[in-house]
């Protein structure tokens, strides 16, 4: 596939514990397209998390290849795979990993900042991209002040400032509510129907049907890789507001 | 990111345990504050024996006049006349780089209307003034005629004027030494105590030819020219020892003495054992600023132990400021910044407590103490040095994390 955005080829990632050796991945190849919705499930154990580490270059393969926007990463220092993340990549978390004490503005600000954008420049695009998440209203709050939600939101703000080509949501409704969890999910779809790829682990079967693609892991294998109709969360929030 | 970027990161975290933040200053501040202080009473100390050296005149040779041996009894140094005031203006011809000025002494009582004093009486010539390099504080040197007729002029120090004079204007008042009339025509400027503690303003100088005849009384008056010590000062640049072999070979030649035989006189390097004071004062100061560095690395310790535990509970957030694309030296910086932040605050906490320690030691103890911009400079450089050494090795700790396991740390 010419647009693949994301091209894995028998990733291998072998953990030593002690004598013993664990294969966290055992020869996984996947493509991912420019634009895609997907979702990596399986249990814990499964290999998904390991998976999504190396897909998010926080880490690098043992073997096996695997090319970022036609780029080399297996092969990358340390420093580059750190360039790589903060251009191209955002992140997600399950319990948000906002800077503690920080405005909600600054918090979007860390990845500019480490990629030396000038102060001025700096304010108007996390302000911008505070916007595009609703909290134009809360720029100055502390994540203390702020809801589960927003402080999600917050977290969404800190991914997409740098305009990358990739979110990666780590269980992002994990630590929230069910009718928080749908506004997040419905928040990354439209992401998703701008333009942007997003790849999401979850476990919450509820979570994965707003996916249009399913990666099934088991024991370090890719077991099933299924195409299917996403739901829309946008109506689900709003029926469920018209019930309540 | 730049360093006011990292200033502020640093001064938050900082901010957020104050009370650990202090306590772990506390080390700098007492070690600055300890070197500040230490180094300031060293160098009183130093200050004031360089100035009982300047006091007695720096480049200085004391030549006394040899023992005399009569029937098996030796009386030593002094007990024989053996130098003259010839052998001075010999001196004085024969080597330009040195300054020579003999002197006879001798005790006299001083009376003043209807007061009275006893003190030493120098006869010398106006060099003498200028070997000891002592200032005249009003009044006149001796002028030649005075030299040459036995002028019966006087000059006094300090410690005569008080006792004699109280608050009147000595010169041109005529005082008695040992019943012959002077007229004081100048008084010296103070120099307070010698090294050993003599009082070196309690004298009178009156023209050495003066002395012999009318002071210090027949004795001297046997051998015509015969003193009892030259004073010889070696001008500024040029070498002490070289000056007094040359001064010992003059005088053995003009004393004919053979070779072999042991000298007549002794001469004595005085600059010698004054510097040997001022090197001892010295490492004593450097002793004392060397035992306050050691609590400085002590609280460098401490900022390191502090900067361990950071490290430790903010493993999530380094986690996370790698994600978003924070490289090594962000990292490193980042801690590295908040050592040194640590370090410096403490530091200059530190200088003030220091200077404040000082001017107590000073005031309370009566201790002489010199604070010197460079010692202030000197430390906080070292408190500086201090965050960096002991702020690199948490600093790299952190900037090493795997940023897979940070994220996930507990």
């Amino acid at each position: 596939m010419a647009d693949a955005l994301i091209c894995a080829r028998d990733l291998v990632k072998v953990y030593r514990v002690g004598d013993n050796e664990i294969r966290a991945l055992d020869g996984i190849s996947v493509e991912i397209a420019r634009g895609e919705f997907v979702t990596v499930m399986g249990p814990s154990g499964s290999g998904k998390s390991t998976f999504m580490n190396l897909l998010g270059c926080l880490d690098r393969p043992s073997g096996g290849e695997y090319l970022f926007d036609g780029q080399r990463i297996s092969d990358l220092e340390r420093d580059a795979l750190a360039a790589v993340r903060n251009r191209h990549l955002g992140f997600v978390f399950q319990n948000f990993n906002l800077l503690a004490r920080t405005s909600a503005l600054e918090n979007v600000e860390l990845p500019l900042i480490y990629a030396g954008v000038a102060a001025r420049d700096r304010r108007a695009r996390a302000l911008e991209m505070l916007d595009r998440v609703g909290l134009s209203e809360r720029t100055n709050h502390h994540p203390s002040q702020l809801s589960g939600g927003q402080q999600q939101r917050v977290a969404i703000a800190r991914a997409l400032v740098m305009r990358p080509l990739l979110i990666f949501a780590d269980e992002p409704t994990g630590a929230l509510d069910s009718h928080t969890s749908l506004d997040i999910m419905a928040l990354l779809q439209e992401l998703n129907r701008q333009g942007m790829t997003v790849v999401l682990v979850t476990h919450e079967t509820d979570i994965a049907r707003f996916a249009g693609r399913v990666l099934r892991f088991l024991d370090g294998h890719l077991v099933a890789d299924e195409h299917r109709a996403a739901a829309d969360a946008a109506r689900l929030l709003d029926e469920h507001q018209a019930v309540a | 990111m730049n360093l006011g970027a990292l200033l502020r990161v640093a001064l938050r975290a900082l901010a957020v345990n104050k009370l650990r933040s202090a306590l772990t200053m506390l080390g700098i501040i007492i070690g600055v504050a300890a070197v500040i202080v230490m180094i300031a009473v060293g160098a009183g100390a130093q200050a004031r024996v360089e100035a009982q050296i300047r006091a007695l005149g720096s480049n200085l040779l004391l030549i006394l006049s040899g023992a005399r041996t009569q029937g098996g009894v030796r009386l030593g140094t002094g007990s024989n006349y053996t130098l003259s005031e010839d052998d001075a203006i010999a001196i004085n011809r024969e080597i330009p780089e040195a300054l020579a000025a003999p002197a006879l002494r001798g005790g006299a009582q001083v009376i003043w209307g209807n007061t009275n004093w006893a003190t030493q009486v120098y006869g010398s010539t106006p060099e003498y003034l200028d070997v000891r390099q002592w200032t005249l504080a009003s009044g006149r040197s001796f002028e030649p005629a005075e030299m040459s007729g036995s002028g019966k002029v006087a000059l006094v120090g300090q410690t005569v004027v008080t006792q004699l004079f109280g608050d009147a204007d000595p010169v041109d008042q005529v005082i008695r030494i040992k019943r012959v009339p002077f007229r004081v025509i100048g008084v010296l400027e103070g120099k307070g105590q010698s090294l050993w503690g003599t009082d070196q303003d309690d004298l009178i100088i009156v023209p050495i030819a003066t002395a012999r005849t009318r002071v210090l009384g027949a004795a001297h008056a046997v051998r015509q020219r015969a003193v009892s010590t030259v004073w010889v000062k070696v001008a500024d640049g040029h070498d002490v020892k070289v000056i007094e072999d040359q001064v010992r070979r003059l005088l053995r030649q003009r004393h004919r003495l053979q070779p072999g035989t042991d000298d007549d006189f002794s001469l004595r390097n005085l600059s010698e054992a004054m510097a040997a004071q001022e090197a001892s004062s010295r490492v004593l100061a450097l002793l004392l600023a060397a035992v306050a560095s050691v609590s400085l690395i002590v609280g460098g310790i401490g900022i390191m132990n502090i900067m361990l535990v950071s490290v430790t509970e903010r493993t999530r957030e380094i986690g996370l400021r790698m994600a978003v694309g924070a490289r090594t030296r962000d990292i490193l910086g980042q801690f590295l910044v908040e050592a040194v932040t640590l370090s410096l605050i403490g530091g200059l906490i530190g200088v003030v407590l220091g200077i404040g320690g000082a001017m107590a030691v000073a005031r309370f103890a009566g201790w002489q103490v010199l604070l010197s911009p460079t010692a202030v400079v000197l430390a906080v450089a070292f408190a500086f040095a201090i965050g960096v050494f002991f702020g690199y090795y948490p600093a790299r700790k952190a900037a090493r994390l795997n940023p897979v396991e940070a994220l996930r740390f507990e």
